[in-house]
């Protein structure tokens, strides 16, 4: 389906990421935002909350974060494409209704505006060091997309992937931008509606007894939803369930429902993955980065290739799922990954375990507050291959 | 070019970033990336947006030794200056900015921006006046594309007094330009004489 021409920007603009994400979010079809205010995502709610009453979209600010998520969930059971947006600290504070969205299989976007933490840590400084917390930051077991854009351009786009995504998988999408690309500006160009590509949200059209809002059948495919309204009896819930989504307290109901969420996202990895791979046939070494590193590391990745060294670079634009098979296989070519990010080592970790023994993993970490120096990342290179 | 507009909060300095990102990326055809100094502190805080403008996309994104340096008060003045390029270019706000420790390795021009705005009826146009000096001092981005930037970025109602603020600042640059072109060429002749 193509995107609604009302809520679409067409045209080329100056623009920082984080409104470049809100343009994105309502191109891709979004018409609902709970959110409260923090820095350095504010300025995406802010756009929103302009941008939505001439489009026919509704933005409410909550009393916290808690309620911010909570009402996302509600809202998409009520028909409507939607999305909240916070930093760290709020993103804490969302992480239980998240496991509840995870659980009852809502489609919708989280963005998370990385700053330096942990607590309160660097409001207005960037970091990456929410990769973990997106991942494992809910109780329970569970797979999740995750998406980290490396400019506004991509803040863009990759808002409009992250909500096709959401409906295809029902499943949240959490956008790990960072603070320096949600504060960068720069030439964001929008296209006509009738060039961006929006999946719909599949409704169920049978017969009213038979509907199930749960699918648990090998994990290839989800169960089409319902609004709430349009007069079909159901339940959601929290607790295990079984494809009617009544709650059933038992190992074999359990095993069916954790089963399918777990399985629905890592059984299709390779559809839902999207990777940028360059020059990495015939690499002694990979550099593996995501979000603004990725950028830092070109420049030196770039002087390394002009010293002659056989460098390749991998970006994640999806981390999560973690791109298992392919890092596996490239460890068996090369001798060593590079992996630069603005933590104090998440994803290198991922590398290192796939990598099983097969290539060296060497972090170049940062503690958060600014990105790489270029210098450090060519040193890790120059060194992993000695 | 590595570029860095600096003031205090409420100048309109990030504002002054954007128009001329805006202009070389969206009108001149070069990739433009600005970013901002963000505090914690509102209008009145040291404030500075850096802008980088290059043929080719934009890596990383901060600047550390820029080659242009604006400065629209005396904090940001006298915080940047050290970092400021050997032959690199220093505008300042003549009212605004005393510069003592001047550096003999860098080419200043200065313009009284505050003022000339003040003489338009409103110091709030200052930046689109220096903005105007900056363009035809540095001679990155064309009058044209700041021009055409400005719609959209400034309020609708005032782009006609926008457009006269960067005119006045544009004129006194290139006047400026003109001056200092012919005191070489006498200060030439002089020497040859």
């Amino acid at each position: 389906m193509k995107a609604d021409p009302m809520g679409v920007a067409t045209g080329s603009h100056y623009l920082d990421g984080d409104h470049a994400c809100a343009e994105g979010a309502i191109a891709g079809g979004c018409r609902f935002m709970a959110g409260y205010p923090i820095t350095p995502s504010t300025e995406v709610a802010e756009r929103i909350a302009e941008r939505f009453p001439k489009i026919g979209g509704m933005f409410i600010q909550m009393e916290d974060e808690l309620a911010s998520m909570a009402a996302v969930s509600g809202a998409v059971w009520a028909g409507a494409k939607s999305m909240t947006v916070t930093s760290g600290p709020g993103f804490s504070l969302m992480m239980e209704n998240i496991g509840l969205a995870v659980m009852m299989e809502v489609p919708c976007v989280v963005v998370n505006v990385q700053r330096g933490g942990p607590s309160t840590g660097l409001p207005t400084l960037t970091a990456q060091a929410d990769m973990m917390q997106a991942r494992w930051g809910s109780h329970g077991d569970y797979e999740i997309i995750a998406l980290s854009p490396n400019s506004p351009q991509e803040c863009f786009d990759l808002t409009i992937t992250a909500f096709n995504l959401s409906e295809k998988w029902r499943v949240p999408v959490l956008f790990m931008m960072d603070e320096c690309v949600g504060h960068m500006t720069e030439k964001v160009i929008i296209p006509n509606a009738d060039e961006i590509e929006v999946t719909p949200r599949k409704y169920y059209k049978g017969k009213k007894e038979s509907y199930r809002p749960y699918r648990f059948n090998g994990s290839n495919s989800v169960a089409p939803m319902v609004k709430a309204g349009d007069g079909y009896f159901i339940h959601i819930t929290g607790l295990t369930h079984d494809e009617r989504g009544y709650p059933v307290i038992n190992a074999e109901a359990q095993e069916k429902n954790v089963k399918h969420l777990v399985n629905k996202i890592l059984k299709n990895e390779e559809k839902i993955r999207i990777i940028e791979e360059d020059q990495v046939d015939g690499a002694d070494v990979v550099v593996i980065s995501y979000g603004i590193s990725s950028r830092v590391a070109m420049n030196a990745v770039e002087a390394a290739r002009k010293k002659g060294l056989k460098v390749g670079t991998l970006r994640l634009v999806t981390v999560w799922p973690f791109p298992e098979s392919r890092i596996r296989e490239l460890a068996k070519s090369v001798k060593a990954f590079v992996v630069p990010e603005i933590n104090m080592g998440q994803i290198s970790l991922e590398v290192e375990r796939c990598a099983q023994g097969n290539a060296k993993t060497i972090l170049v970490p940062h503690a958060g507050g600014w990105v790489h120096d270029p210098t450090d990342i060519l040193n890790a290179i120059e060194e992993s291959i000695v | 070019m590595d570029i860095r507009f600096s003031g205090f909060g409420g100048q309109g300095i990030i504002k002054s970033g954007t128009l001329i990102g805006k202009a070389a990326s969206l009108y001149d055809d070069k990739f433009a990336t600005m970013t901002q100094n963000f505090g914690p502190e509102a209008r009145g805080g040291a404030c500075s947006a850096q802008l980088v403008i290059s043929e080719k996309p934009v890596l990383y994104p901060y600047i550390v030794r820029p080659e242009i340096l604006v400065s629209m008060s005396q904090e940001a003045y006298e915080k940047f200056l050290d970092d400021l390029v050997p032959n690199g270019i220093l505008l300042i706000d003549s009212d605004l900015v005393k510069p003592h420790n001047i550096r003999k390795d860098v080419n200043m021009y200065s313009i009284s921006s505050t003022r000339i705005a003040e003489e338009m009826g409103n110091r709030i146009f200052a930046n689109v006046v220096m903005v105007g000096f900056f363009t035809a001092i540095t001679n990155i981005v064309e009058p044209d594309a700041v021009k055409k930037a400005l719609p959209g970025s400034v309020p609708e109602r005032f782009i006609d007094k926008n457009i006269e603020a960067f005119n006045k600042g544009y004129q006194y640059g290139i006047d400026i330009l003109e001056k200092t072109k012919t005191k070489q060429k006498k200060k030439k002749e002089k020497t040859e004489a």
